[in-house]
């Protein structure tokens, strides 16, 4: 099953690389993996997305909180949140077709970010299912580039460590 | 007042209380080591980084202080990798200062540079590439924290040139605090409480204590749990110690190479009393057969310990010490008269047992007579191989820090400079080195080591010119196809003494093993002694890997 993990860490080198390094080392199976600095400029915020049973997710978020630089850990997996993903897409777009296209992106309400001679570049924000359909709506038009940020999420109400 | 970051490190390990650094100097620690060189600090030169280490860590097991290692930069470094790697398995306090190329040479493939800080990145319990020199004391104050609280580890700090002779006003912080890094307190109530019920209500309980219990100061505390409850107890191969193994209520280590006795109880056992260990497969065998009528209880300072490879149905997460201080006095003490009377037949009907026939020497038989002429209260440091499961079996340890081997990593050459360690730590004790020929020559230009700076280490080589334990499993599992593991020639080890100036002696015969252990504890400094033993003697009792505890070749046939 997927756990999207929210975890918190000190805003310096070699972080990414000690957080990544635990998960191929151990051999977790990692999804995707979003980070930026937070509020404080002291503190970087990750979005993990993992797969794996409850036992390895366990033993995931016991092995990350053991990094001196991992601040918290918190798989917000069966919390309420909000998840988004950025998503770029360039896609093949003679004039004929262009409106087609733009039809979509408004149904989805995505941008158009650029436009080249036959090319269009879309922007879109979601979640996992809208990236995903908007995707497959824009793929009979051919797709030149594709590229996306990974889930970042956060849960709803109170900020968590006051919960 | 403003010092150069060498200064602040001299200053510091000042502070920290450090006596004594294992190092070898090279072209990045140049300025350190000149700091260094008006120091009170002992500084002990090895003859390979590696060793170091390995000293350090043999240093830090046998007196509970951290081991503080110097190399230079790039290979300097990159030697260190064996040692800080077998520290890490283990759960050894290390803090090991690195040199690195200056600053802006980073980065630029510079003669003697390594990336250290990521090649030991899976190896250590942190580390620190030092980018401004008003950070270092704060580094090495956090360093010393990481390494010696919560579970113990090795940290390194890297140090590049530059920052060793910038200056910086020095002042040494007191506390330290981090965000991200906590030492768990005591287990809730109701989880103590829990564990209390669960052991009074079970009538086949087994202690089964690790190296948590010699690193967390516990020993006493077990043995007094295990005494007033009438639990048995088996440790593993760091665990050796936690109780002596005189006592009625110690079954010896359990496991691959463990006794029947514990072996047998542990796998019909109803509560498997886990203290300071981690369930290694070297342990377990196969997971699905260990242990398989039994509740765990687990104490355990890495929550992370907990849960790893068994299921836990009673977590304690806590210090060792602390744990079983609050165990002590509410423990409940279940009914083990009949459980303890099985584990007695057991005992007598499965001893440790070999052969002596003909007029070779038997390998065990000299682990045997130095234990019983040093009564079990020498230092041991044992190399990796049958050397050590002989050591760990035939060895009755009495009291904790008195056996020193490389547990999880399983490193050859280890012993010997950790025997280094050990003698410098307790300078009056009686050290002895159980090796194999060949651990011995992987770190054997340690002999000018120990010549240099006077260390009486007996070194005891059991010699059967074979990489002998691979040799068993070639043997066994593989046809007697023994691919690379004969190591003909061995060396001369006694003239290799003499070159060396170290008194050589050599048993051939059974007769001649207690006489020549008798003249070595006798002679005030090293001894070399060379074991001829018999070439095809096996390590028994001896569960096959991924095999049941209950299923042991050799062991159970009297």
């Amino acid at each position: 099953m997927r756990h999207i993990l929210a975890v918190l860490v000190e805003n310096q080198p070699g972080v990414l690389t000690r957080v990544a390094g635990l998960f191929s080392r151990r051999g977790y199976n990692i999804e995707s993996l979003a980070v930026g600095q937070t509020h404080d400029p002291n503190v970087s915020r990750m979005t993990i997305v993992a797969d794996g049973d409850d036992q390895v997710i366990e033993q995931v978020v016991k092995q990350l909180d053991k990094l001196v630089d991992v601040i918290e850990v918190r798989d917000i997996t069966d919390d309420e949140h909000v998840d988004r993903e950025l998503m770029l897409i360039k896609v093949k777009a003679e004039p004929v077709v262009r409106g087609e296209i733009m039809q979509i992106v408004d149904i989805f309400r995505a941008r158009i970010v650029d436009i080249g001679q036959s090319t269009l570049i879309i922007e879109c924000t979601g979640d996992e299912g809208k990236i995903k359909a908007i995707e497959k709506s824009l793929k009979p038009f051919g797709i030149l580039e594709l590229v996306r940020t990974g889930k970042i999420a956060m849960v709803r109400g109170p900020k968590y460590e006051e919960e | 007042m403003k010092l150069t970051g060498a200064e602040i490190i001299v200053k510091a390990l000042e502070e920290e209380g450090v006596d004594i650094i294992f190092g070898y100097p090279g072209g990045a620690v140049i300025p350190l080591y000149d700091k260094l060189y008006d120091s009170s600090i002992k500084h002990i030169l090895v003859r390979h980084e590696q060793a170091a280490a390995h000293a350090a860590d043999g240093y830090a097991r046998a007196t509970g202080r951290p081991g503080v290692v110097i190399a230079t930069s790039g290979p300097g470094a990159t030697n260190l990798v064996t040692g800080i790697a077998t520290a890490c398995m283990d759960s050894i306090p290390m803090v090991a200062f690195t040199g690195q190329v200056a600053l802006p040479a980073i980065g630029r493939d510079s003669f003697q540079e390594a990336d250290i800080t990521g090649i030991t990145l899976p190896v250590v319990k942190h580390s620190y590439l030092v980018r401004d020199v008003n950070k270092l004391a704060c580094t090495i104050r956090s360093a010393f924290h990481l390494a010696t609280t919560g579970r113990p580890g090795p940290v390194l700090i890297d140090l590049p040139k530059d920052i060793q002779t910038t200056l910086a006003e020095y002042s040494y912080p007191k506390q330290i605090s981090f965000r991200g890094y906590h030492v768990p307190g005591e287990p809730e109530a109701a989880q103590i409480y829990q564990a209390v019920k669960a052991i009074g209500l079970s009538r086949q309980p087994v202690i089964y204590a690790g190296g948590g219990v010699i690193s967390s100061g516990a020993a006493d505390d077990l043995q007094k749990l295990a005494e007033k409850a009438c639990i048995p107890v088996t440790t593993t191969l760091m665990g050796k110690g936690s109780i002596p193994e005189d006592h009625p209520l110690s079954l010896g280590m359990l496991g691959m190479h463990g006794t029947v006795c514990a072996n047998y109880a542990i796998s019909h056992s109803d509560l498997v009393i886990a203290v300071g260990a981690r369930f290694d497969d070297r342990v377990t065998g196969s997971l699905d057969t260990f242990a398989p009528h039994a509740k765990v209880v687990h104490i355990d300072i890495d929550i992370a310990e907990i849960g790893k490879n068994v299921h836990v149905d009673y977590p304690l997460n806590g210090d060792v010490k602390m744990v079983l201080q609050e165990l002590l006095p509410r423990v409940e003490v279940p009914q083990t008269e009949r459980w303890l009377q099985q584990i007695a037949s057991w005992k007598k009907d499965y001893p440790l047992s070999y052969t002596q026939d003909g007029d070779e020497i038997k390998p065990q038989y000299v682990i045997e007579q130095i234990c019983e002429l040093s009564k079990g209260e020498a230092v041991i440091t044992t190399e990796v191989g049958q050397n050590q499961m002989w050591a760990a079996q035939y060895y009755k340890v009495m009291k904790p820090r008195c056996f020193i081997s490389s547990g999880g990593l399983g490193t050859m050459g280890f012993g010997l400079p950790a025997a280094v360690g050990a003698q410098l730590g307790l300078p009056n004790e009686l050290v002895v080195n159980v090796s194999g020929d060949g651990s011995f020559q992987m770190n054997l230009q340690e002999l000018a080591t120990i010549v240099q700076f006077q260390l009486p280490v007996k070194i005891a080589i059991l010699n059967n010119g074979y990489l002998g334990m691979v040799r068993q499993w070639q043997e066994l599992f593989h046809n007697k196809r023994y691919s690379q593991t004969e190591l003909l020639p061995v060396p001369d080890l006694v003239k290799l003494a003499a070159a060396y100036g170290i008194k050589g002696l050599r048993a051939h015969r059974p007769e001649d093993v207690r006489p020549v252990l008798e003249q070595a504890f006798n002679h005030p400094g090293p001894v070399i002694i060379d074991f001829v033993v018999s070439q095809d003697e096996n390590v028994y009792p001896m569960v096959p890997p991924g095999g049941s505890l209950t299923k042991m070749m050799g062991g159970a046939g009297k």
